[in-house]
């Protein structure tokens, strides 16, 4: 077992390294987060960035126009962008980690040379449309119909939790193909150009006043037959063919910016007074740091154990699950001590007298994105207690 | 950058769990805490597989592997409740003659003691290595006097309540009474992850055996929910006391001591939490003592304790970010 760099990794850390100084140097400044049209340019422009450069898809296959890099590079670049302060993936998300990978694997020829350059180069913004406001934890359960006719699917119904609607050019959508079949079976992979007529996006404003996310609704929307990836009725399975391109890496971003957020509150715990003393100095807040401290440098080897599982080819059944669990519980803990180091300033989602205790509020609140989003903690502790410890199912 | 075990390495945990299920099933764990129960015959047989030797240079006589091949060893000897003073022997393997072989039996002290000079395993061993800020100094055993603990809270871990301490000889200076302390409270932390997987390995047994409303009490969330917890614990601890293995070997990659510190807060919260989900799942019988949830868990409650507090560890992680 080793930490250390391997020589090949040590010249692909420089590498980057230089690389990223330069690119991040040159960029303008970030846009506001409620102007979409601003943000979309932004982090196309980052991404084209990194195609000319050849760091676009990263740990996409080489033959599909990604670097093909491995997975301890990929935490390395992962690593290198957030210690350059570079841009993250952005509105990309959804093409980048999810619809491009599933094309890959799943697409026709046709599919794969129309969409999969424009993804790389930030031309072309994904969204998903997977969840509905009755299909949550219990996707499976979708309704979102889709009817034959002729060369298209007319699909009708409702999607929840769409992140970047408000940009994106593409969704990748779940539908119902076959209302006989209950649950996984009769559900197929569209898909759906977002400028069709029928669609109606609305933005959802979460807890933070923000619209990252939004809510589709689908009004006899003709998505062409052609825009099926797999087989009519097998999309459950589609939609899963990610899961082997998860290599460990998944949440890293997440991770560092968390690490960042905590130096800030640690900062703030030392320069901010209370009672005659620096509020690090309390021993309550003092050791609630250390334990924190100790959690994410914990969450940061479980990472690298899962990368190194992942460069070994394919993780440890429930190591994502275990992780995602981990990770939420640590970011709450995290955002409970910001309530108690800020105390009233914690009145304010705006940052006070330029020190960042909005964002500390805002740290507190992104927790919940944590622990539900991508399956809530309680339904991985269910895939936990029964794939990792075999316990029986309830029913 | 490689955190997952090699083969080698997962043949030499499969090798010490084979050998403490065979040698060390829990009878016999429980009758090395009875007095006159520590087994000098089954102890020299766990130091002829290399077990405290495994870090030591070949050229000392020891096996001549990493510190993290020590920590494999200590999570695997830590999930099956191995008895003795393991981490005394892993440290002084190599400094002290006769421990790699087993011949001679160290305890360990670290000073200044919280409160009265409690010594764990005592009256097993040859010598007691004390362990302070100026250093490492070792006496004989047979030069000092205790009194025995009748009823240790640990029933496999004897203690003894020393009268005084004499200077004894030095055996090493302050850096290595430091490598010990880091060393040392790293192994416990192994023994600690495995402590919270062995526990979860037993509450999870029962929760599919025992039966109650007509089915088997682990279907029911409310301890899928607890169990997968104890799960995620024994995988996050793992992590970080691996990695802090590693840092030692390759002190370059980050901080010996955050990575120390920071494994025992993750190592004992798995520990002693997963064990009390083990005896909460084993419900009434896991309040007996004929079940051996107790054990694991008052296993982890002296296992904390070595090298240091929680909260010192806490305070460590806290003032090393706080600097960066």
């Amino acid at each position: 077992m080793h930490l250390r760099d391997s020589e090949s990794d040590a010249a692909f850390r420089t590498e980057v390294r230089e690389w990223l100084r330069g690119a991040v140097a040159s960029l303008p400044t970030r846009p506001s987060d409620d102007d979409w049209p601003g943000r979309r340019a932004y982090d196309a422009h980052w991404q084209r960035l990194l195609f000319d450069a050849g760091y676009a898809g990263i740990n996409w296959p080489a033959e599909h126009g990604g670097r093909g890099a491995t997975p301890t590079e990929h935490l390395i670049f992962l690593e290198e962008s957030a210690a350059a302060k570079a841009p993250d993936v952005g509105v990309g998300f959804v093409g980048q980690m999810h619809a491009g990978p599933t094309i890959i694997a799943e697409g026709t020829d046709a599919q794969k040379s129309h969409h999969l350059r424009g993804i790389l180069t930030g031309e072309h913004v994904w969204c998903q449309g997977f969840s509905e406001p009755g299909s949550g934890s219990d996707l499976a359960s979708l309704r979102t119909r889709a009817f034959r006719d002729g060369d298209d699917y007319v699909v009708t119904g409702q999607k929840i939790w769409t992140s970047h609607a408000m940009a994106a050019d593409y969704c990748e959508m779940l539908v119902r193909t076959d209302p006989n079949e209950l649950k996984h079976k009769g559900i197929s992979w569209l898909i759906m150009p977002m400028d069709l007529p029928g669609i109606d996006v609305r933005p959802l404003v979460t807890v933070h006043g923000s619209t990252e996310f939004a809510e589709l609704f689908l009004d006899e929307v003709r998505v062409p037959v052609s825009n099926l990836v797999g087989e009519e009725n097998d999309g459950w399975r589609v939609a899963n063919v990610t899961l082997s391109f998860e290599r460990g890496t998944g949440f890293v971003g997440e991770l560092l910016d968390t690490t960042n957020v905590f130096q800030e509150l640690i900062e703030l715990a030392k320069t901010t007074h209370r009672n005659g003393k620096a509020v690090f100095d309390d021993d309550s807040i003092r050791r609630e740091i250390g334990i924190i401290g100790a959690d994410l440098d914990a969450l940061w080897a479980f990472t690298k154990r899962n990368v190194s599982q992942g460069a070994r080819g394919g993780m440890v059944m429930g190591s994502g699950s275990g992780f995602k669990v981990a990770f939420a519980t640590t970011q709450h803990r995290l955002g409970d001590l910001a309530l108690r180091v800020l105390d009233r300033s914690s009145l304010s989602l705006d940052d006070l007298d330029g020190e960042p205790t909005g964002e500390l509020v805002h740290a507190k609140l992104h927790a919940f994105a944590i622990s539900l989003g991508g399956g809530t903690t309680q339904i991985q502790q269910n895939i936990i207690a029964e794939r990792v410890l075999g316990l029986p199912r309830e029913r | 950058m490689d955190l997952q075990p090699t083969d080698d390495q997962n043949s030499l945990v499969e090798m010490i769990t084979g050998f403490a299920a065979d040698r060390f099933p829990i009878e016999i764990v429980r009758s090395y805490g009875e007095q006159g129960g520590f087994d000098r015959s089954r102890w020299s047989e766990l130091a002829a597989l290399g077990t405290f030797g495994i870090a030591v240079p070949e050229e000392s006589g020891g096996v001549g592997l990493n510190f993290i091949d020590a920590v494999l060893v200590h999570e695997a000897l830590g999930a099956a409740l191995v008895p003795g003073p393991l981490v005394a022997a892993t440290l002084a393997a190599g400094v002290v003659d006769g421990v790699i072989d087993g011949s001679v039996v160290p305890c360990l002290i670290d000073l200044p003691p919280d409160g009265p000079l409690i010594v764990e395993h005592f009256r097993s061993a040859d010598v007691l290595l004390v362990v302070s800020n100026d250093g490492v100094n070792l006496v004989p055993c047979s030069e000092l006097n205790g009194s025995d603990v009748l009823h240790p809270t640990d029933p496999t871990t004897p203690v003894t309540v020393l009268a005084s301490l004499p200077a004894g000889e030095s055996v090493g200076g302050p850096e290595l009474a430091t490598a010990w302390r880091q060393r040392g409270s790293l192994l416990a932390s192994a023994q600690l992850s495995g402590n919270s997987s062995g526990s979860t390995s037993l509450a999870v047994d029962y929760a599919k055996e025992r039966e109650q409303f007509g089915r088997p009490i682990g279907s029911f969330q409310g301890l899928k929910h607890l169990l997968a917890d104890s799960w995620i614990r024994t995988e996050v601890a793992r992590s970080s006391v691996w990695a802090a293995g590693v840092t030692i070997d390759e002190p370059e990659v980050g901080s010996i001591p955050r990575a120390v510190a920071g494994a025992r807060l993750t190592a004992a919260r798995a520990a002693t939490e997963n064990a009390k989900t083990c005896v909460q799942v084993h419900g009434g019988m896991g309040f007996t003592w004929e079940v051996d949830a107790h054990l694991f868990l008052k296993r982890a409650w002296v296992l904390e304790t070595q090298f240091g507090s929680i909260d010192e560890a806490a305070d460590v992680v806290a003032g090393l970010y706080a600097v960066r």
